[in-house]
């Protein structure tokens, strides 16, 4: 059975808060090898023939049950390509926990893409939790390129929550989706960069069925010498409703590129986008240090908040 | 105690020196209530900005209880026990009313229900607001009343608040100054700074400061003050008599 050593499970803790193997379905990736995988009578964890990935297969009507599948990655100059599918029956309604953690302390970059793609039936709900993390003192990058693909059908509906507040070096993240009748699709970023990483994120949501909405926001925070690109384009075919938001702080000598995009090719699509960047309000700072908090402290507060 | 001794304060605008705040010498004594009023752009907003430490003098020196505070930072003087509420108050995009008013006390581990105290003290249902966010949902009305929350909760020795009533028409001007003598009562030996333009607010007042172009125009007990204030404010602003300000609160 699993067979962690302890940076593992740091690693497995900061990405998916495990401490110990989780209730219901799971596999948990270890530097390219399954350290642990379960099933249940709802939910098939099925691996790939080739090692590099899974397919998933949620039977129609599951509820209330939830899928971990954390990756971590210890050794240094690893990459991987790894594909994970995963099939939701009609109305089942479930929690997918993912999740990356490198821990690079060699000077070779350790590279992890994983690629999901999620196939909802009608009816699904999922609750999808992305989390991404970093650390190691090595000269080698951690570089994190995620691909996921979302496919609705109608009236099913999907949660994404994705994180990456540390130690990524590089990530290009591109999430494409598409939405049928009545399906929604809501999205919740939050990303800081530090040092001199590099992030970007790609989406593209065509909402093509009457109905259909999404609503895409983005919080980061981009410090020192950072650089973000946040790239988002809402697509309607239909009467649909979709809703784009960026709210980005810049620090230090940071650098930040947003580009909202809309497209309405159906003259019932209602379609909105809001894009702000800028600095740490001053009085915010002043603020918080008239209630005994240093200039420090106020700005880690703030953007704790922020990130929430 | 709270001592002023000859200070001044200047900007530079267009070349010139702008003198804001002239020579001004005074003392805040413990256990007193102290209302600041005067013409618009007398320089009331500045000097409160001064005693927190938001700016600092071109001379002059500043003392907490003897102690010389003119160099310190904001957050030293806070530390000291000066509290200041923003005339207004800043908006926070993810920080909860509960985060603030824990900063406020410093104290991580402060209950809901400790926190509520000090929302229900400025008359909001402390169950609807203590997890809203500081951001745009609140109106500024709210945002105002969190504000004196803040300053209530953090029981400084010194509290300076900048036009309190400003914005707070709807929440009756009774609970506000109940919320000042409770703060009298509750922290011991502690004083209050207003910044007012409201006669209900001089009313509470045990002294009267008058700033005018700058200057210390008077200072004295409210009995002294307050008669011949309200003889020639009468003359130009017959809003303070019947206690009640315009629009947003703003001024009279």
């Amino acid at each position: 059975m699993l067979k962690l050593d302890e940076i593992q499970k740091r690693l497995l803790s900061e990405v998916a808060g495990l401490h110990e193997v989780p209730e219901g379905a799971y596999n948990i990736r270890s530097d390219s090898e399954s350290a642990g995988r379960a099933s249940t009578a709802n939910i098939d964890i099925i691996p790939r023939e080739d090692g590099k990935g899974l397919t998933v297969k949620v039977k129609s009507g599951t509820k209330n049950e939830s899928v971990h599948i954390p990756v971590v990655m210890t050794k240094s100059g690893l990459k991987e390509v790894v594909y994970n599918d995963f099939y939701i029956g009609e109305d089942a309604d479930i929690i997918i926990v993912a999740g990356c953690g490198i821990d690079n302390c060699g000077p070779k970059d350790s590279e992890h893409d994983g690629i999901h793609r999620f196939y909802l039936e009608k009816g699904a709900k999922v609750k999808y939790v992305e989390k991404h993390y970093g650390s190691g003192s090595g000269t080698g990058k951690r570089i994190l390129n995620p691909g996921t693909e979302v496919y609705l059908k109608e009236n099913s509906s999907m949660e994404m929550e994705m994180v990456q507040i540390k130690g990524v070096d590089d990530t290009n993240r591109t999430t494409t989706a598409e939405l049928d009748k009545g399906a929604k699709l809501v999205v919740r970023e939050r990303l800081m960069t530090h040092g001199d990483q590099k992030a970007t994120s790609n989406y593209v949501v065509s909402l093509n069925g009457e109905g259909a909405s999404a609503d895409l926001v983005s919080r980061s925070v981009a410090k020192n010498t950072s650089y973000q690109k946040f790239d988002a384009k809402l697509v309607g075919n239909a009467a649909c409703s979709g809703h784009t938001e960026c709210d980005s702080i810049i620090m230090d000598e940071g650098k930040i590129l947003a580009v909202p995009a809309l497209e309405a090719n159906d003259v019932d699509a209602a379609l909105v986008h809001e894009a702000a960047i800028g600095k740490i309000a001053g009085d915010q700072i002043i603020k918080l240090m008239t209630l005994g908090l240093t200039e420090q402290e106020a700005e880690e507060q703030i953007i704790n908040g922020f990130l929430k | 105690m709270l001592e002023l001794k000859n200070v001044s304060f200047q900007v530079e605008e267009d070349g010139s020196n702008i003198e804001i705040i002239r020579d001004i010498s005074l003392v805040i004594p413990d256990n007193k209530l102290v209302v600041i009023t005067g013409p618009n752009g007398g320089g009331k907003s500045t000097l409160a900005r001064l005693i927190a430490g938001i700016e600092k003098p071109t001379s002059g020196q500043i003392l907490l209880d003897g102690e010389d505070i003119t160099e310190m930072s904001i957050t030293d003087r806070a530390r000291k026990g000066i509290g200041f509420a923003f005339q207004q108050p800043v908006r926070f995009k993810g920080i909860q009313v509960l985060d603030l008013i824990r900063l406020a006390t410093g104290k991580n581990n402060l209950s809901t229900a400790q926190a509520c105290d000090y929302l229900s003290a400025v008359g909001l249902c402390a169950r609807e607001y203590i997890d809203r966010e500081l951001n745009s949902s609140l109106s500024g009305g709210e945002l105002k009343r969190i504000e004196i929350a803040t300053v209530l909760a953090k029981a400084s020795r010194l509290s300076v608040f900048d036009e309190p009533e400003a914005g707070i028409d709807l929440w009756s001007f009774g609970n506000l100054i109940q919320v000042f003598e409770g703060m009298q009562k509750t922290i011991n030996g502690s004083s209050i700074l207003i910044i007012s333009h409201q006669e209900r607010i001089l009313n509470i007042a045990d002294d009267v400061i008058i700033l005018k172009d700058g200057r210390l125009a008077a200072h004295g007990k409210r009995q002294e003050i307050l008669p011949e204030l309200l003889d020639s404010a009468s003359a130009t602003m017959p809003c303070r008599q019947n206690g009640v300000s315009k629009g947003d609160g703003q001024e009279c």
